[in-house]
């Protein structure tokens, strides 16, 4: 069972939702698209579910063409960010109501509907009105007629999105155990980094209707194609800065510069956007292959095990996260810094010129 | 949107293209077809072209009751649509008494129009209506069949009993759909009673008020049961409406070329103000976005 | 700006209240200080939006009194209050242009055109919209829209409080990361009393001074984000901040040891013995991997970006770590050691404080 898209694009009106795209799903994989409100999620899963039809591209299925196929006639199930269940059916018939659309017998569908309310925890709940559950007991009953069918594939449309943080992490650890379990093709999306680490899997990073890079999903996040993809994918987001290599110095502003250390030392000469992850500032120089920037501090925001700096660079825009809690004056210079391993180069098109070393090493 | 193409889905539409072509295609098109041609019965037709459309166009009579058709359709809105809207936002937002309003709201609107008719022909005739009696006994003279005002005014208040209701139930679904952050919001900022109308509750209308006023116009052009009933478009030709006056020509007098051909024209009138109502609201739809 | 007091606080929606899990809200007794930023945590159904209804004057309490600077308004409406509230979907005037949005409180409360056109352009400038003042607000993004509603908000000078009612709830996560760091920075620029009501952790630790923690129509704690993380004073705490939240341990607790299924684990303070139902909490940032320890199996290890959370089973009970970006997992049998500072310890879910035990001691 495996997902394959050739070519496949979308145009709505004379605008191009999906690029021309080439995705291949192997059986039995967690997915996850990643990429922020409109960057063509929802729009690709609909071409893969069928509920659309692309303007360009094939669609195959375990290598036979389904392109024009109706979505009736796949084994396709789909899980939104609204709950949608049926109001006056209880837990029970809802799980119910795809196989006896199958036409399964009743015994058949009796075993169905209780494994599948076991695996999602819906047992005690069976004989109760959606509405009458929690958020995350209604998604979960959602998820149930999805997983039920036992459809080769299963599209989850940012199904966590409207529940609280809690209850979002708790569904979170399980929905990967559930994928374990079912033994489909789960493609998930979603706009948050950290949910998308979460699932593991691959990822594909989606941004303005194109894929812009899809592998493991740790390798997407340490080893990104571009400056597209690396923004994508962090959260807090990647510090970006503009520099300009001449012999052993890095030149970036008005007139600073840094001696140019690991990786950046074997750089050719000229322009380069060079981009960091917050996480990987420091302010405390921690060893000697350092790099120090002089930026004022903005804002402080703790979250009671960490600290984010909000940071002006001669006014570029960066967040740190530096461990701890610390107590620092708002407005005041801070010096802080960067080890070269941590840097990502990029061209000034975007394109990767050289990864963060300490990436290429995990 | 693009959908799977899927051909079966033409065989769910025909029945309805079927249905349509047979009750409105095919005799707009016999009438399409009268209003062109003379005829002096016995199916012998004769070309007359555009014949009867001049002569339409030049005679005053039909001139005549456009205008008393306009002045119906304006009076009846400017009444109706403020009145709808004002009853909507004096109406209960939640609790029993919203069902018993509803029902109460709907009732006129599930009566047929030839009994509106009759029950306003018979409410306001002076011998035996309660209405006209008692108006009588009030000492205000009063009488529809003879006056022309009387009648006027005897339509109109039928009309805005039969339909204001329509506006008002449109404009309270409006109404129901705006959250009640916006209120809390409005309370916050100290706006007035006018400017949480004007701005949060109207802006929130638009788009159903539109439809209310839509079909209220396109309706009240039409109009042609109550007037018939009620005053058979008299006194004299006082209350002779565009459809009154087209049947008069049509079946009375039956000059089917030049009531067909009169019939084009009406079609086309309401056609048009429709268009262009439409496309003027939607634009100021659009250009707000802007 | 306003000190505010709930003094004997209490709600229920049900006109006369009979039990205890009657009351939405159950008795408040506290002093918000002048100028501060509230955050009010917790599920949905804590309570966290009666007590802003109350606060804002939408909701009259059924007992005791609130006030402003130390006046009683319990009885006024909201528009005497004097207060400015963001909601959960961006509340904007459509047919108004961003200029007029703005102006409308000041207008309506007949302030002089000179004033309100300075005090626009000052709020548009305070939130980067002057590019946008005559635009109509229809057709603005949500972020744009809700930046409107702070504006408005704002733009009085005298109001006695901020109320947030999850503010972020429709925004994009790159869009949520600027909102928040610009509420911050009018918080520390303009220091307002402002009162934040969310269910995402991230956004009340990062948003607050003080973090109000609700659970079941109570307060469980009030305290900096460094105290919520360091010392919950309930398990409830400890659980719902953190993510993964507080592990949590069945324990017998005598002097500085606790034993947990046969072994002892060393603890950072002294304690007499507490009653009822005693368990030690840890938060996963304090477990490390190694030879020393309790025995554990690892289950799964997720890889999040900045650090690893490896899952963890000790006979029965579900316990989490992180492990750094790049640590490698001990090999062989893993044992879990509490750092035992970090250690607290609870008695029927509530903190109990250490104490030391003089007669043992001598």
């Amino acid at each position: 069972m495996t997902l394959t898209l050739e070519g496949i694009s979308k145009v709505v009106g004379g605008e191009v939702h999906i690029h021309p795209t080439d995705l291949s799903l192997a059986p039995g994989t967690m997915n996850v698209l990643l990429g922020p409100t409109l960057a063509g999620k929802t729009s690709l899963m609909r071409l893969m579910a069928g509920l659309d039809a692309p303007a360009t591209g094939r669609i195959l299925w375990q290598g036979q063409d389904v392109t024009g196929m109706r979505v009736q006639d796949r084994a396709v199930a789909m899980v939104y960010q609204q709950f949608i269940n049926y109001p006056s059916m209880s837990v029970y018939d809802n799980i119910a109501s795809p196989l006896r659309l199958q036409g399964k017998a009743a015994d058949e569908i009796d075993r169905g509907v209780r494994e599948t309310a076991e695996m999602l925890k819906l047992t005690p709940m069976l004989d109760r009105k959606p509405l009458e559950l929690s958020g995350g007991q209604q998604q979960r009953c959602a998820l149930a007629r999805a997983l039920v069918k036992g459809a080769g594939l299963v599209l989850l449309d940012e199904p966590l999105a409207n529940l609280d943080y809690k209850l979002r992490e708790e569904l979170r650890l399980e929905i990967p155990r559930i994928f374990e379990e079912s033994g489909a093709i789960f493609v998930y999306a979603t706009t948050e980094p950290e949910e998308a680490l979460l699932l593991g899997g691959n990822t594909a990073t989606l941004w303005e209707g194109r894929i812009t890079q899809f592998g493991p999903t740790a390798e997407v996040y340490r080893q990104p194609a571009d400056a597209t993809t690396a923004r994508v994918f962090s959260d807090p987001p990647m510090n970006f800065l503009n520099v300009t290599k001449t012999g052993d110095r890095i030149g970036f502003g008005d007139a600073q510069e840094v001696p140019a250390l690991g990786a950046l030392a074997r750089l050719g000469d000229g322009e380069y956007v060079v981009g960091f992850r917050p996480n990987h500032l420091e302010i405390e120089r921690y060893g000697e292959e350092v790099m120090g920037f002089d930026t004022r501090l903005s804002v402080t925001e703790i979250t009671g095990s960490e600290t984010f700096v909000h940071l002006d660079h001669h006014g570029e825009r960066w967040v740190g996260l530096i461990h701890g809690v610390r107590d620092l004056e708002i407005g005041a210079e801070l010096r802080v810094w960067l080890d070269p391993a941590h840097v990502y180069v990029f061209g000034t098109d975007g394109a990767l010129v050289a990864p963060a070393s300490y990436a290429q090493a995990a | 949107m693009e959908k799977t193409v899927n051909q079966k889905a033409w065989f769910l539409v025909l029945p309805v293209l079927l249905l349509v072509a047979f009750s409105a295609v095919i005799p707009l098109m016999t009438v399409v077809n009268y209003s062109v041609q003379d005829t002096f019965g016995n199916n012998q037709f004769f070309w007359a072209g555009l014949d009867w459309f001049r002569q339409m166009l030049e005679d005053e009579r039909m001139w005549n009751a456009l205008r008393r058709q306009v002045i119906f359709s304006g009076v009846i809105l400017a009444i109706e649509v403020p009145l709808g809207v004002l009853i909507a936002l004096n109406m209960p937002k939640r609790g029993v008494m919203v069902s018993v309003c509803l029902v109460l709201m709907s009732l006129p609107l599930l009566i047929p129009w030839n009994v509106v008719g009759t029950i306003w022909q018979i409410f306001g005739r002076v011998d035996i209506g309660l209405l006209g009696h008692t108006l009588a006994a009030l000492g205000v003279d009063y009488n529809y069949t003879q006056d022309a005002l009387d009648a006027w005014v005897t339509l109109i208040v039928m009309d805005v009993w039969h339909w204001t209701s329509l506006v008002a139930l449109l404009a309270y679904a409006g109404l129901k759909s705006i959250p009640d952050a916006y209120y809390q919001a409005a309370r916050i900022d100290q706006a007035s009673r006018w400017a949480v109308f004007r701005y949060i509750e109207l802006p929130k209308m638009t788009g159903v008020l539109t439809i209310a006023i839509l079909l209220r116009f396109m309706d009240s052009f039409k109009i042609y049961t109550e007037p018939f009933v009620v005053t058979g478009g008299g006194p004299g030709n006082a209350t002779t409406l565009l459809s009154i006056d087209l049947v008069k020509m049509a079946l009375g007098q039956f000059d089917l070329g030049p009531a067909a051909a009169f019939s084009i024209m009406y079609f086309l009138v309401i056609l048009l103000v429709s268009w262009v109502f439409y496309t003027v609201m939607t634009n100021l739809d659009q250009q707000g976005g802007k | 700006m306003a000190k505010i007091t709930l003094d004997n606080l209490a709600h229920s929606y049900l006109p006369v209240p009979k039990g205890e899990a009657d009351w939405a809200l159950k008795e408040l007794n506290h002093v918000w200080g002048d100028g501060e930023a509230y955050a009010l945590l917790g599920a949905s159904g804590c309570g966290k939006s009666t007590l802003l209804n109350i606060i804002s004057g939408l909701l009259r309490p059924s007992r005791g009194r609130i006030l402003f600077n130390d006046i009683d308004v319990t009885d006024q409406p909201t528009a005497a209050r004097n207060i400015a509230q963001v909601f959960q979907f961006p509340v904007v005037y459509d047919t108004m242009t961003v200029r007029e949005n703005l102006a409308f409180p000041l207008r309506n409360r007949g302030a002089e055109a000179g004033y309100i056109a300075t005090r626009v352009q000052a709020i548009a400038d305070m939130i980067g919209m002057e590019a946008e003042l005559d635009r109509k607000a229809r057709g603005l993004t949500a972020d744009a829209k809700q930046k409107i509603s702070l504006g408005r908000g704002m733009v009085r000078e005298d109001v006695n409080a901020l109320l947030f009612d999850e503010p972020l709830t429709v925004i994009d996560p790159h869009m949520k990361w600027e909102l928040r760091t610009q509420l911050k920075a009018l918080h520390h620029e303009f220091g307002h009393t402002m009162i934040y009501v969310t269910h995402d952790q991230t956004e009340a630790l990062t948003f607050a001074d003080k973090v109000v923690v609700m659970h079941d129509g109570r307060v469980v704690q009030v305290g900096t984000p460094q105290a919520l993380f360091e010392r919950p004073e309930h398990t409830f705490v400890g659980y719902f901040i953190g993510s993964p939240g507080m592990n949590l341990l069945d324990a017998e607790v005598a002097g500085k040891v606790a034993r947990v299924g046969g072994f002892e684990v060393p603890l950072g303070a002294e304690y007499a013995p507490p009653g009822g139902r005693v368990q030690i909490g840890v938060r996963p940032e304090f477990v490390n991997l190694g030879a020393e320890g309790l025995p554990v199996t690892v289950t799964r290890v997720e890889d999040v970006g900045r650090h690893r959370i490896a899952r963890l089973d000790f006979e029965g009970t579900a316990l989490n770590a992180l492990l750094p970006e790049g640590a490698p997992l001990p090999a062989g049998d893993v044992r879990a050691r509490f750092a035992p500072e970090a250690i607290n310890v609870y008695s029927d879910d509530w903190r109990v404080a250490p104490g030391s035990r003089s007669e043992e001691a001598a």
